[in-house]
């Protein structure tokens, strides 16, 4: 008796899940972003499932700093989603290299993207691509616009600018003239050093000329930037030397600080946040009229895993994902996040718009040391974070720090030898 | 003349234990020693012999970061060594004071932090210290010693002593309970013995309990050792994967972590990781063979 039920339970689920099979097939995908695991499952996989009846998305984020690690065990233990999020350059090549990338290049839609847009998910002789591009952060400051009323300032466009209203937020003392800290380290190069350094370097000239080896770290443009972020700490708040990530964002939506040194990612967050009218100005320049240069990061794409069961199913996803149709749903869901597709969109954020227009006005590079030059020990974007940190801190000269990052590059890479 | 009966039930009760025991500990364990002894090359895993061990001792970068980290680990030892036990045997004798009063409030409050989730921990007091929300800096300020604050977290000199006073902190309830049921065993007729003979008090707790309790203090150094040498959870909790500032809070497990799992743009190596965690896995070995054979075995112990 109980084994004639248990064969029909058995049969039953069986049943189940083959018709299951037969009718939806569902896709994982894995991400860093776990921001935006509202805008996914409220705006991004409705649209999907609306226009492709019978493929289900499931959007699984993990935390930024644990994706790679995460993400890295699952695809060795077989368990990881169908849909791979991509960081840019080195992290995915390797993992393409491995063979757990899928080469994309017979997909149509890849002709939608630049190479530029391409450039951060290929090989290095750009023979294979490996994920479809989705989107850059541009880096920039944010301001608080009732304060620099309030205080009466212009948005500063050189560096003697910038100071001097950070001098004049100091002094009137009713706001804390930057949030940033340093705990977390990475702000400090990422908002920092490579949100000031393009000026210094001159975009794309000084990073191509670093990965060449025709110039060098401790050249003075790539030492300048540290001796300016060694400026910065008289304008940071108190204890800033233990100020966290999300304190520098709560300090700045909580209108205690003036000016936020920003990547365009906190447009969404803040936009929910904060009660006052925020403004973004780009990274001043030496002197006016020279060029000035932002750092237009291609920082996320999303490439298929080669071991999916559901190869088609992916591939339907990654089309959508390179179509205008999601650049523009996107780009407008996750404003600050710039769709890198050669369709046009039209942002409604203001912020966005402000950020994104700098692109016609400078010179766009990306973060030094993404492409190539982190692919050794010691790796050259961590060490990055800590002589950011340090600089402003004052815990080391700029010099020193160059020596040092240059000394730790030289170590592994050719061209720097 | 009958044949000892084999005895089954032996075998029958020791086998799943030693099953569970061999495939989730003695395995890894040995897999992980031999992963050490391999690199990958080309997508293709080969083995190296003690490559890994001499690049991780002797390269310069590698070993600056190792040597950091092990440096840093003796600290965080030092600190629990002399902060967490001596704080935990003392409380311990106040506690079993017979005429204590709300002597179980005390012990409980005190053991409660010892079951809170290191994340936990790591978050309150990041929150409690932090110079912008903390309540640290205005319970200083109300007893006019603000300037005695630090951004302690941040700052390199401060930061990795600050993250041992927290684990210190979570983990005092341990040594002191164990030394608290040592000297509840101690007869009441050799401290009374002691008493006609005119040791009493401070004196008694010196020259008869102290000696009384000596093998449990090495139990608790024991363990203290072999915990903080496979810490990793609070500086992670706390700090991240880079230890920071500066790696001035890197101990050996949160170095392991970095290496094996990869961080940001640096890629995981698991066969460097694993020659780290064979390292740390020799450290802790020697340690507890010292203490075992230099130091357990020539501890007096009297009969009760």
């Amino acid at each position: 008796m109980k084994s004639k039920f248990m064969l029909t339970a058995l049969a039953g689920t069986a049943l189940v899940a083959t018709s299951a099979l037969a009718e939806d097939v569902t896709l994982t995908v894995e991400s860093w972003r776990n921001d935006d695991l509202t805008l996914w499952q409220d705006k991004i996989i409705p649209a999907f499932e609306a226009s492709h009846p019978g493929i289900k998305v499931k959007f699984t984020p993990s935390a930024p700093t644990e994706y790679n690690a995460v993400l890295n065990s699952k695809l060795d233990a077989g368990s990881a989603g169908d849909l791979i999020t991509c960081r840019p350059f080195g992290a995915s090549l390797a993992l393409f290299e491995a063979g757990h990338l899928a080469d994309l290049d017979d997909m149509d839609a890849m002709g939608n993207f630049s190479d530029v847009a391409k450039s951060a998910w290929q090989t290095d002789d750009g023979s294979a691509s490996f994920c479809v591009p989705m989107a850059s952060v541009i880096h920039g400051f944010i301001y608080n616009k009732d304060a620099f009323e309030e205080l009466g300032l212009d948005v500063p466009t050189t560096e003697d600018e910038f100071f001097a209203a950070l001098e004049t937020i100091k002094e009137d003392g009713s706001y804390i003239p930057m949030a940033m800290g340093t705990n977390d380290q990475w702000e400090a190069a990422t908002m920092g050093y490579n949100n000031i350094g393009p000026n210094y370097w001159k975009g794309e000239e000084g990073r191509k000329a670093l990965i060449a080896g025709e110039q060098k770290l401790t050249d003075a443009q790539w030492v300048a930037p540290f001796e300016t972020l060694a400026k910065w700490a008289d304008y940071l708040g108190d204890g800033f030397e233990a100020q966290t990530y999300p304190d520098s964002q709560n300090i700045f939506t909580l209108g205690r600080a003036a000016i936020y040194p920003a990547g365009s990612w906190e447009i969404s967050g803040f936009n929910a946040q904060a009660d006052f009218e925020m403004g973004a100005f780009k990274p001043p320049v030496k002197a006016a009229g020279d060029t000035c240069y932002i750092s237009d990061h291609t920082d996320i794409g999303i490439g298929m895993n080669a071991s999916t069961e559901h190869p088609e199913a992916a591939q339907t996803f990654l089309s959508w994902v390179a179509s205008p149709e999601f650049a523009s749903i996107f780009g407008n869901a996750l404003p600050g996040f710039f769709p890198l597709s050669n369709a046009p969109v039209e942002m409604n954020d203001p912020l966005a718009k402000e950020f994104v227009s700098w692109r016609g006005e400078c010179e766009s590079t990306i973060r030094s040391t993404y492409q190539i030059l982190s692919r050794g020990t010691p790796n050259l974007e961590n060490e990055t974070w800590g002589a950011s940190a340090a600089a402003i801190k004052g815990t080391e000269t700029p010099e020193a720090l160059a020596e040092k990052l240059q000394a730790g590059l030289a170590n592994w890479y050719a061209p720097q030898q | 003349m009958q044949l000892p009966r084999v005895r089954w039930h032996i075998a029958v009760f020791l086998t799943p234990a030693v099953l569970i025991y061999s495939t989730v500990m003695i395995f890894p364990l040995f897999n992980t020693l031999r992963l050490a002894l391999y690199a990958k090359v080309d997508q293709e895993r080969v083995f190296v012999g003690l490559e890994n061990f001499r690049t991780l001792f002797f390269d310069p970068i590698w070993s600056e970061q190792f040597w950091n980290a092990l440096g840093n680990n003796f600290w965080f030892f030092l600190i629990h060594m002399l902060v967490q036990n001596p704080v935990g045997i003392a409380l311990a004798a106040l506690l079993s004071h017979p005429r204590l009063r709300f002597a179980a409030l005390y012990r409980s409050a005190i053991f409660i932090p010892t079951v809170l989730s290191f994340v936990i921990v790591g978050f309150a007091w990041k929150l409690i210290l932090s110079p912008i929300w903390g309540i640290a800096p205005s319970m200083l300020d109300a007893v006019g010693l603000k300037s005695l604050f630090a951004p302690w977290l941040g700052k390199e000199e401060y930061a990795l002593t600050t993250l041992a006073m927290i684990s210190v902190w979570q983990f005092v309830g341990i040594p002191m309970m164990l030394i608290y049921a040592a000297l509840l065993s101690i007869p009441e007729e050799i401290l009374e013995a002691g008493e006609i003979d005119g040791v009493t008090g401070l004196a008694a707790f010196w020259k008869i309990k102290l000696p009384l309790i000596l093998p449990s203090i090495g139990i608790i150094s024991i363990l203290t050792f072999v915990g903080n040498f496979n810490a990793f959870d609070l500086i992670y909790a706390a700090q991240g994967a880079l230890a920071g500032p500066d790696f001035s809070t890197d101990i050996l497990g949160t170095f392991m972590y970095r290496t094996f799992f990869g961080f940001q743009l640096q890629l995981g190596d698991p066969h460097m990781g694993s020659a780290i965690a064979g390292a740390m896995f020799a450290i802790i070995l020697v340690g507890v063979c010292l203490y075992l054979f230099g130091i357990q075995t020539r501890m007096r112990r009297y009969q009760l």
